[in-house]
């Protein structure tokens, strides 16, 4: 198969200006090339899409024209003077001349009085050969500095490196602005600006702080735009300018932010975000931009280990006996317990081929259903919740999209720390003049930040999600502020009528549910009518949506509330679930759910499963099998015994971790294949290496249901992909798998979804990225959903009553704890935690409202104790009004917080997704750490003890 | 009754609770063994099958006539 997914890339060319988009086309004569480009595009960028690049310094095509550095001067016809080119935007008939002797001077001139307070140390300068004011000197012909260098001057700038990951060298700036404007108009934060005047002026983060006390959140783009070594990656510092450079995919959250993989070598010397990224726009966050350390970290894992029981040092062995050795366990235990008795755990982290291949390596090989993927705890309900309602379980719209929209609506999600590049552009369109309504029971960063202010925060207790949305939704039909045309064209009319009857119900209206909500009657209708008088109203929603009891009905309102206003099925609206890791979207693609195959049809569905069963060569169990919870419930029952669990750390992340750990305990073969050896690995059988996303090909689907490239920039460590794994796996179970590229698993996929039938390696590396649904209707991609009627044809608006969660307050435990994430850690921290990311947050806290914390006596960074009724942990507090009175909130980056040994069993009606985001609790000042705490410390000490023990085997080589 | 039978009838429960939007019982009953039916494992419906003949108390009747109408 002739697959150009190896590709390299060449340098990132950049325009000068951002590209226009506009229907009228501009002709004009660059140095005598005539040329056509759309109204608005500036002569710089005319120019350079001429072929022709045109001298400039703070110009860049990710940034608005500032026409500062007088560098790009031009001559044009008819006019005087020698305008910057930046800023001059074409004319029809525009006669321009880009060299000519005059320029030529003018240019120099610039060049000399920039070089003469400049250091003159290319040869030792960290960006010798990366530097666009070396490339500009010697485009102009500088060759003299007529003012000398003993005036005043910058040269002794005192250089600050107080940030984890670049250093900011004032001594090499030339006041251009690129990085102000970045962090404005990129990022969203105004954390840097020009100090000064004149001689004086520099750049100053926040108060002219360093940069690591400033706001600065270290997304990295004013280190791109730098064109100087200014602001310089300490990687290439040490390092050296990359040499080559592969565009792949992040494997940190769910916005999936393309970047350029720079290398030296099979070295990453830096990550930068690719301007032709279709989710990310050339931008990026801390994790991604930089925090990939983790993957030649000491602590990987590269050769397979095996031991008999948990308590017994590992011993390295070959991947042929580790595979056999696995094999042969669940086969014998298949044998002894029956063929359910053993399932497997696809992962969110890991590729689409390699979550297809488990799951295929689950129905095949293992012969059963019992598969699932860490979905089920964060997004397993909005693929029921969308099903059911909109009939395809997945977002509706791509991240542009929200640049149309008027009023949006953020549900418990917290964009700004976990999602941070989508973040960027919706503060773009807020600070545009959006309408910005806030569903959170936590001040979030949007509700009351420096530069965006939320309309409304609908400050809910937690748990109330469906009474507020029900609320929201009477006003609507109370204040007549339903699209009936819409309604009546495009959904079901006796579904309506009875949801619509229901939520008009007295008991559903914003002043009969305040109390129970805590959100005033006049703010929830004063919400209703901003969200249903616009044009374009859209919602994103996030896990404070999904992990509750009532998780799919929450997910079920949203939607209803979009359709009751005619908000979806254009640009600009749309019900979009902000999804946590990097393939949460494509590992319930890939029918990682026990009851679904690929493409989310049903197992019972004998036409799907007959198609399956022909391509696969096996017969499919018709019945779904069991959910995550399940497994381990039927675990400690003492029925289930084996599990295939890769790139999920489930010991950390699942609730009630108490349960978790006896379950794993419980069983006789646990396989786990991971990059580190992660707390589910304490209590594992076996280890299988895994790669890193840098380490092998495939693709990741985001939130936006994009289907991105991850291409091998570097040979695996342990020397096999994550799906060469799962297929010699297969093949020692003696079900066969034979692929010599995950191309060839993608191909299968297209053959069996109709979803995908589109898809191809090949139109990936052509068109970058493909939004799914991708076939013959679509043969490009569909970028928003359910235009001209619902994928399930008419919608269904769900019936969505109020049943309060059993997590309440009572008097011993009268606090309620919800769970989150913060910017600079990502999930369970297994990646970020190996990184200087930890400098930013290196402990999970319990953040707690001033008046919660004074009357239990608890002081700022003292350590608390956290009980609730499955567990009790302790960590330090924050004393912060971020949180309202009676809540709690903390992170669950660090095992040793044991937050999730304070999580309960409680769980989503729908689906089992656990109600992380409600727990009755407890707080109360404590010395010590708790007993959990004491016991983990000590497991840990004793499996670390059997690691370092283990019998090596250096012929072990992978 | 063990602790999973009791998980398992909560759960269950949980689904009537939801699905309790329809005044005809016979509609809410008939949604609640199409959930189960779709989506718990035949060794979680056999277990509450069983647990509910032998605990009759120990559920509602919608749940228990949902129950009873599973195929497995």
């Amino acid at each position: 198969m002739n697959v150009e997914f190896y590709k390299r890339f060449g340098p990132e060319l950049d325009l000068g200006t951002p590209k226009v988009e506009a229907d009228k086309s501009v002709s004009l004569k660059i140095d005598g090339a005539e040329i056509h480009v759309p109204e608005g595009t500036s002569v710089m960028r005319a120019a350079g899409l001429a072929g022709i690049q045109i001298p400039k310094l703070c110009a860049s095509e990710d940034l608005e024209a500032f026409g500062s550095c007088r560098l790009c001067l031009v001559e044009i016809e008819g006019r005087k003077g020698y305008p910057a080119s930046c800023t001059t935007n074409v004319e029809e008939g525009m006669v321009v001349k880009t060299q000519t002797e005059r320029i030529s001077s003018l240019r120099r001139n610039v060049m000399e009085l920039y070089i003469s307070d400049h250091p003159l140390d290319c040869l030792t300068c960290p960006t010798n050969g990366d530097c666009q004011l070396q490339d500009m000197a010697g485009v102009v012909g500088l060759r003299d500095v007529r003012y000398g260098y003993e005036g005043e001057n910058h040269l002794q700038a005192e250089k600050d490196e107080s940030g984890s990951y670049f250093t900011f060298d004032p001594s090499k700036c030339i006041v251009c602005s690129r990085c102000v404007r970045a962090c404005e108009e990129q990022q969203g934060t105004f954390a840097l600006t020009i100090q000064g005047r004149g001689f004086e002026s520099k750049v100053a983060a926040s108060q002219d702080e360093a940069f690591k006390d400033s706001e600065c959140v270290s997304c990295g783009a004013c280190v791109k735009a730098c064109p100087t070594a200014t602001l310089t990656e300490k990687t290439v510092i040490e390092f050296g300018i990359p040499e080559t450079a592969t565009v792949t995919t992040c494997a940190y959250c769910g916005v999936g932010c393309s970047f350029r993989a720079e290398m030296q070598g099979d070295r990453l010397v830096r990550m930068i975000p690719n301007r032709d990224g279709h989710a990310n726009h050339g931008h990026s966050c801390i994790k991604g931009r930089f925090a990939f350390g983790y993957s030649t970290h000491p602590d990987r894992i590269t050769k397979p280990m095996i031991r008999d029981s948990i308590r017994d040092p590992w011993q390295e062995v070959s991947w042929e006996e580790a595979l056999s050795h696995a094999a042969t366990r669940f086969k014998d235990i298949q044998k002894e317990y029956g063929v359910k008795s053993i399932g497997g755990i696809t992962s969110s982290r890991c590729t689409n081929e390699e979550t297809f291949l488990v799951q295929k390596l689950i129905r095949g090989a293992f012969g059963n259903n019992n598969v699932d993927t860490c979905a089920r705890v964060c997004h397993s309900p909005t693929g029921y919740g969308l099903k059911t309602t909109l009939g395809e379980s997945a977002g509706t719209q791509q991240f542009d999209s929200v640049m149309q929209a008027d009023t949006i609506i953020v549900m418990g999600a917290n964009p700004t720390d976990a999602h941070p590049v989508f973040a960027s552009q919706m503060k773009r369109r807020l600070r545009q003049g959006a309408n910005l309504i806030v569903i959170d029971p936590r001040r979030i960063d949007l509700v009351d930040g420096p530069h965006v202010k939320a309309d409304h925060h609908l400050q809910l207790k937690p748990g109330t999600n469906v009474a507020v949305l029900n609320s929201l939704a009477h006003t609507i039909i109370d204040e007549g502020l339903e699209n009936e045309e819409y309604i009546q064209d495009r959904c079901e009319r006796e579904a309506y009528e009875t949801w619509r009857d229901f939520v008009a119900l007295p008991e559903n209206s914003p002043e009969a549910l305040e109390k129970e909500t805590g959100v005033p009657a006049t703010e929830i209708r004063a919400a209703a009518r901003l969200y249903a008088n616009v044009e374009n109203g859209a919602i994103y929603y996030g896990l404070g949506v999904t992990e509750h009891s009532q998780g799919s009905t929450t997910v079920m309102g949203i939607a209803n509330l979009a359709m009751v206003t005619g908000n979806v099925g254009r640009a600009g609206v749309g019900v979009n679930p902000l999804r946590g890791q990097n393939n949460v979207q494509g590992a319930c693609d890939m029918g990682s759910f026990p009851h679904e195959l690929p493409g989310y049809r049903h197992v019972s569905d004998g036409t799907v499963r007959a198609m399956f069963e022909k391509e696969w060569q096996v017969t499919l169990d018709p019945e779904p099998g069991f959910r995550i919870p399940n497994m381990f419930d039927y675990a400690v029952e003492g029925s289930f015994k084996g599990m295939y669990i890769q790139g999920e750390d489930m010991a950390q992340s699942d609730p009630d971790t108490q349960h978790v750990t006896k379950a794993l305990m419980s069983m006789e073969c646990v396989v786990v294949q991971d990059i580190f050896l992660n707390e589910t690995s304490k209590y594992a059988h076996v280890f299988l290496p895994g790669s890193s996303f840098l380490e092998k090909n495939g693709t990741f689907t985001n939130a936006e249901r994009r289907i991105s490239p991850v291409r091998k920039v570097m040979e695996p460590l342990a020397g096999k992909e994550d799906w060469e794994v799962t297929v010699a796996l297969s093949n020692a179970m003696g079900y066969k798998m034979d692929y010599s590229h995950p191309s060839e698993i993608m191909d299968e996929i297209a053959r069996l979804t109709p979803t995908f039938t589109g898809v191809s390696y090949e139109k990936l590396d052509r068109l970058g990225s493909i939004q799914w649904p991708c076939n013959e209707e679509a043969p490009e991609g569909t970028p928003t959903m359910h235009i001209d009627e619902f994928g399930r044809g008419k919608g269904f608006f769900a019936p969505t009553p109020y049943v309060a969660t059993d997590e309440r307050s009572t008097r011993k435990f009268p606090l309620l704890l919800t769970t989150g994430r913060i910017l600079s850690q990502y999930n369970v921290g297994a990646q970020t935690r190996r990184t200087e990311n930890n400098e930013y947050h290196g402990e999970d806290r319990l953040e707690i409202h001033p008046a919660d914390a004074e009357v239990r006596g608890i002081k700022q960074d003292a350590w608390v104790g956290i009980q609730s009724r499955a567990g009790e942990t302790v960590m330090r507090a924050d004393i912060t009004e971020r949180v309202q009175p009676g809540v709690v909130y903390t992170t669950f980056h660090f095992p040793e917080s044991g937050a999730n040994v304070v999580t309960t069993d409680n769980s989503d009606w729908a689906t089992n997704c656990p109600e992380y985001k409600v727990t009755a609790v407890q707080a109360y000042p404590v010395s010590q750490p708790s007993e959990w705490q004491r016991n983990f410390k000590a497991y840990s000490k004793e499996q670390a003890e059997l690691v370092s023990k283990r019998k090596r085997d250096d012929k072990a080589k992978a | 009754m063990s602790d999973l039978d009791a998980k398992l009838i909560k759960m269950g429960e949980q689904i009537v609770s939801n699905c309790s939007f329809s005044n005809d019982q016979e509609v809410v009953i008939a949604k609640v063994a199409d959930h189960l039916q779709r989506f718990w494992d035949p060794r979680m419906r056999t277990a509450i099958k069983k647990n509910l003949n032998d605990n009759p108390d120990a559920a509602s009747d919608v749940l228990k006539n949902a129950v009873n109408q599973l195929t497995t």
